[in-house]
């Protein structure tokens, strides 16, 4: 539990994360996401409930478990005006490992993030994507066990993500217990073996993707596009089409497992949309569910 | 509330270090950033300092009758083991600015340093550590200068130089505490030279002695651990000092220090683990 004065950020969250696992914490902006993740790194203290991290108490021990983590911040903190091999170095240093060590874990680390061509030259001029992959480079210098990852690409590109993606990946195969918070839900669908669903600091669900879209969602969904403010004056006439129905602002969404033969009973209905698209289910449906609200707004 | 998290990947290489190391480590990172970057700060840690010397010290000192200051030397000589302390204060309060807010506020790295082992009271320690290093070297560099024109009068420069680096401490360290707490763009920064530090540097007895200053004045320049570093910086070159005076001032110094450093050690722990 974390409470700031009045307010209650993370109330009542109980999970426990399994080794070599990839587990996601996936909600909103303010679901908690964050400040659970502060209160795993051991620098956010618990107002309340039991934390065990790599079978220490974060509030005890904090110094003994940070040095067996990895951190890769929602809001990247190099030192902008070291040069890249210079932020490994020194960071490195603060977990007391040798100079010798470093420096040879720095080009290990400069290869794996790509970033081995930009290796002397300054981070601040660098492009958003290479500080990414620094931050994340810089996080793996201590060979964690557990990597914590805050929104890890946030503000990328489509490319500079799925690169991104691609490392993280690596470092699963590789052993390493990753957990990440998303407000991506594709995001969630490629990483992760295990999520739970955050909202106003409590889970609303908990399972692996595909079970949580087989629990609360249907196979397919149908969405029909309408000028904005149109969709509820079709509502009437597609009631009884699908499982279950959601209204947004431009749009209606429609549950069911055959899409194709929702649209064209739809189409015989004499429901005509500005646009229509079938499409599998994914964990935005999911949220949407369960908290009635979208991810991203 | 109950949250597990258990992995058993191979063992993470990371260790924690002793308190002493990890400050030392905390200047190794700042020297990493100095040595590429120290032309950017050496003109006013160091040459600001010695164009006043010089400009003061030699220029106007032609125009003051030796015999009329304190103690019957030269002006350069008077001048000097106060200007090295006055130097001191101004380089201090620079680099517990904002260079200080930056590291919580715009840089952020603190924030990085605090996800290691290593904690918010060590990373304190290496900066001042790190401050006192910078104003031993450039107060040498200023002594060195000062000594080739006359401005040093024996051995006792080396007390003159450690009570510069104490001055400089004592200033240093309410502001650092001060900047902890700063969540805006640190325009009070602006204020603190403006009223404080400016007016310090002019009238706190570098120049001229404060007994010179209109009666009511005085008790501000008392107030200033500027004044206090140049009695026992002066006094240190003239061999002036008594013993209870310069205990006293001492002691005042010390208490900015450790009063300066408790609240900024606490100040730096609640923002960095909130």
């Amino acid at each position: 539990m974390k409470r700031f004065g009045d307010f209650t950020a993370v109330d009542g969250i109980d999970v426990e994360v399994r080794p070599g696992e990839a587990f996601g914490f996936l909600g909103p902006n303010g679901a908690g996401k964050s400040s659970t993740m502060r209160m795993i790194a051991c620098v956010s203290p618990r107002s309340g409930g039991e934390l065990s991290v790599l079978g220490d108490d974060p509030d005890v021990n904090g110094p003994r478990v940070r040095a067996r983590l990895g951190v890769v911040p929602q809001q990247d903190n190099l030192d902008t005006e070291l040069t890249v091999r210079e932020n490994l170095f020194v960071y490195g240093r603060y977990f007391g490992l040798s100079k010798r060590h470093v420096r040879e874990k720095a080009e290990e680390l400069l290869d794996f993030a790509q970033l081995t061509d930009r290796a002397d030259h300054q981070v601040e001029p660098l492009s958003g994507g290479m500080k990414r992959r620094l931050t994340i480079a810089r996080s793996l210098v201590n060979d964690p066990e557990l990597l914590l990852l805050d929104e890890p690409t946030t503000g990328l590109d489509p490319q500079a993500r799925h690169l991104l993606w691609d490392r993280l990946f690596r470092l699963k195969q590789q052993g390493v217990t990753l957990i990440v918070t998303t407000h991506y839900m594709d995001e969630a669908e490629q990483l992760c073996d295990r999520l739970v669903v955050m909202d106003g600091g409590k889970i609303a669900a908990e399972g692996s993707p595909a079970e949580l879209i087989a629990k609360y969602s249907t196979r397919e969904v149908l969405e029909l596009r309408f000028a904005p403010g149109q969709q509820h004056a079709a509502l009437p006439s597609v009631q009884g089409l699908a499982d279950r129905i959601e209204e947004l602002p431009d749009r209606l969404l429609l549950y069911t497992a055959d899409g194709e033969a929702a649209l064209a009973a739809a189409h015989q209905r004499g429901v005509m949309p500005v646009a229509s698209l079938v499409r599998r289910s994914s964990l935005e449906d999911v949220f949407l569910r369960l908290t009635g609200r979208t991810l991203v707004d | 509330m109950t949250v597990t998290v258990n992995p058993v990947a191979a063992r993470s290489t990371g260790r924690v270090v002793g308190s002493v190391r990890a400050s030392l480590l905390v200047v190794e990172g700042l020297w990493m950033w100095y040595r590429r970057n120290w032309r950017a700060t050496v003109f006013s840690s160091v040459v600001t300092p010695i164009l006043f010397l010089l400009s003061l010290g030699l220029g106007l000192g032609t125009q003051i009758r030796a015999g009329a200051v304190p103690g019957g030397s030269t002006y350069i000589a008077f001048l000097a083991p106060a200007l090295l302390v006055s130097a001191a204060v101004q380089n201090a309060a620079m680099d517990s600015t904002y260079p200080i807010l930056s590291a919580f506020k715009w840089q952020k790295t603190f924030w990085g340093i605090v996800s290691t082992p290593v904690t918010p009271g060590q990373i304190l320690g290496g900066r001042f550590l790190w401050l006192a290093a910078r104003l031993l070297f450039s107060g040498v560099a200023f002594m060195v200068v000062a000594a080739f024109f006359g401005g040093v009068q024996g051995p006792s420069v080396i007390v003159s130089l450690l009570v510069s680096v104490l001055a400089g401490l004592a200033f240093a360290a309410p502001i650092v505490a001060f900047a902890a707490t700063i969540e805006n763009e640190g325009q009070q920064f602006n204020l603190l030279f403006r009223f404080v530090v400016m007016p310090m540097t002019l009238f706190a007895g570098t120049f001229f002695p404060v007994s010179q200053l209109p009666v009511f004045v005085q008790p501000l320049a008392w107030i200033t651990p500027l004044w206090h570093g140049t009695e026992l910086s002066r006094g240190a070159a003239f061999g002036t000092l008594e013993v209870l005076p310069a205990l006293g001032h001492l002691a005042y110094l010390l208490v900015w220090v450790v009063v300066g450093l408790v609240l900024a050690r606490k100040y730096f722990r609640v923002r960095l683990t909130v």
